[in-house]
């Protein structure tokens, strides 16, 4: 059924570093990864060797730049997915109840054989978090890896999202936010974690973390300490003696 | 938006079907027998191709039946069912104009408003997406509603009447695309809060997520056509309402001239639909610094 559930207590979502991302898009491939052999059909490809190559994928990395008021621009990359809103419009413009929000934890899904590929759900989304899979002619969304989040064939560390999982830089976090105690939550309360789009009423339960602030730009030459050779034992005594002559 | 040519199709040819059977079901034109055939299969051929139009952009047609099942909260859904509910409950009043024999006028009046609520389920589809400034009030459904209103009248030969509505619909086409124009700036969205950096500093792309083109820019980016758009709007105001409503005036109202007239009008009709498409700017669109 499209209508929403009610708020649930757990509110399971990702918490993004803006500060920490270096933009290598890992997480995009790994998402694509898992998601390709996973829950619902592969997300597929076309042209993929051609000159306008074009796909499916549920996680994209945007590169901004930003330019303060006062100081240095500051390069910042930017991670893009469902963010899995409490008041979802994707849910409730579907016509055929495939587009659902689980009310035990919050987890935005498809039920892809119900999905007659129409496309409102991915109007509906401010964030750009649904794309139509040109092949198989459904919406395709992040689930959150709800196939690995609750399986317990993996290890336990593998128990969570693959983007998240597989990020170097440890700037993707998963939790339930919906817990005001989850290292999430507290991760959100003590950087200051904001929501998308406040403006489009959807209640995003995902959030991102802002970078941290940068101080003025510090006119340091790194090399001069590399550069202040001391000389020792024989070396040494040369160079003392030949800056006397 | 992506101006797709099935749900243009569908979204223009049924309003004016829909517009038509809700003329003729309040006994506007009192016709009989073979006029009566054809002017109600004028009705309900409209109608049906529009809906069956909008089927060809699905990615699964076949399970379109399912799209009858949340009408609880989807307006898609609920178009679904007014559409086949004025279809089933006109077919009544048509036979009997066909055929002959008297119906209660009551038959006619619900048809009518079964007629009035898929315009409405309609244009609610789009008038409900935040995400679509520009869709997103008054004006969208009333804009439905004088279109559909204004083919009907015009097809039904109701000559000063349609040329009233005419003058009504090229007012309000008007207002729409002035207003229209500020609702993305009214709205707020920015680059700034779609991406949540806007505190820190002036935000720009510097280098997109992905180097061709995907389903998202595709569907909710389009700016090739907007190029000719102040063109094209003189033109569907002009060929919609204008002309249709000076001909309704200064012409007998002929069949064959009605005819001509209903065809001028359907074309502004498309020209305004495309543009109601290609205009409409989608908040996603901020995130890859276009509009």
């Amino acid at each position: 059924m499209t209508a929403l559930p009610p708020p649930s207590a757990k509110k399971l979502g990702l918490v993004i570093d803006l500060d920490t991302c270096v933009g290598c898009h890992a997480c995009v491939t790994a998402c694509k990864g898992w998601n390709d052999q996973g829950y619902g059909v592969p997300l597929s490809d076309q042209n993929a060797y051609g000159s306008e190559p074009s796909g499916t994928f549920l996680n994209r990395v945007h590169s901004y730049e930003v330019q303060p008021d006062q100081g240095t621009a500051q390069v910042i990359n930017f991670p893009r997915s469902c963010l899995h809103c409490e008041n979802a419009p994707c849910v409730t413009v579907c016509p055929t109840g495939a587009s659902y929000k689980r009310a035990e934890d919050g987890i935005v899904l498809v039920n892809e054989d119900a999905c007659i590929g129409c496309g409102l759900c991915a109007w509906a989304c401010p964030y750009g978090a649904r794309e139509l899979d040109q092949a198989a002619g459904v919406m395709k969304k992040c689930t959150l890896c709800v196939d690995r989040i609750y399986n317990e064939n993996l290890p336990e560390e593998d128990r969570q999202p693959a983007c998240v999982r597989t990020c170097p830089a440890g700037a993707r976090h998963f939790g339930d936010l919906g817990d005001p105690d989850s290292d999430v939550s507290k991760l959100v309360a003590d950087r200051g974690g904001y929501e998308l789009m406040p403006e489009m009423d959807t209640k995003p339960v995902n959030r991102y973390l802002p970078p941290r602030p940068k101080g003025p730009e510090q006119e340091v030459d790194i090399l001069a300490p590399l550069l202040d050779v001391k000389t020792t034992g024989f070396a040494g005594w040369l160079d003392r003696i030949l800056e006397k002559i | 938006m992506h101006p797709a040519p099935s749900v243009i199709v569908f979204t223009t040819l049924s309003g004016a079907g829909f517009g038509l059977l809700a003329f003729l079901a309040l006994g506007l034109l009192p016709v009989y027998g073979l006029q009566a055939f054809l002017i109600w299969g004028l009705g309900y051929g409209l109608a049906v191709i529009g809906l069956l139009a909008s089927t060809f952009h699905l990615g699964n047609p076949q399970r379109a039946w399912r799209a009858f099942t949340q009408w609880r909260t989807s307006w898609l859904s609920r178009e679904g069912w007014a559409a086949v509910a004025a279809l089933l409950l006109l077919a009544p009043v048509a036979l009997a104009a066909i055929f002959g024999g008297g119906l209660p006028p009551v038959f006619g009046l619900v048809g009518a408003a079964f007629c009035l609520a898929t315009v409405i389920a309609t244009s609610m589809i789009y008038t409900q997406l935040k995400t679509v400034p520009r869709w997103t009030f008054w004006a969208t459904p009333a804009l439905f509603l004088a279109f559909a209103a204004t083919g009907g009248a015009i097809m039904t030969g109701q000559a000063l009447l349609a040329s009233i509505l005419c003058a009504l619909l090229a007012i309000l086409m008007i207002v729409a695309f002035k207003l229209g124009d500020r609702r993305f700036g009214e709205v707020g969205a920015s680059m700034g809060s779609a991406t949540g950096l806007g505190s820190v500093g002036k935000v720009r792309v510097l280098a997109q997520p992905h180097t061709g083109p995907n389903y998202l820019m595709k569907e909710m980016i389009h700016v090739v056509g907007r190029k000719h758009a102040s063109t094209l709007r003189r033109i569907a105001v002009t060929l919609a309402a204008i002309l249709p409503g000076l001909m309704l005036l200064f012409m007998p109202p002929h069949p064959f001239v009605l005819a001509v007239i209903a065809a001028i009008h359907l074309m502004g009709a498309f020209a305004a639909r495309w543009l109601f498409f290609a205009e409409a700017e989608h908040v996603v669109g901020l995130y890859y610094g276009q509009r």
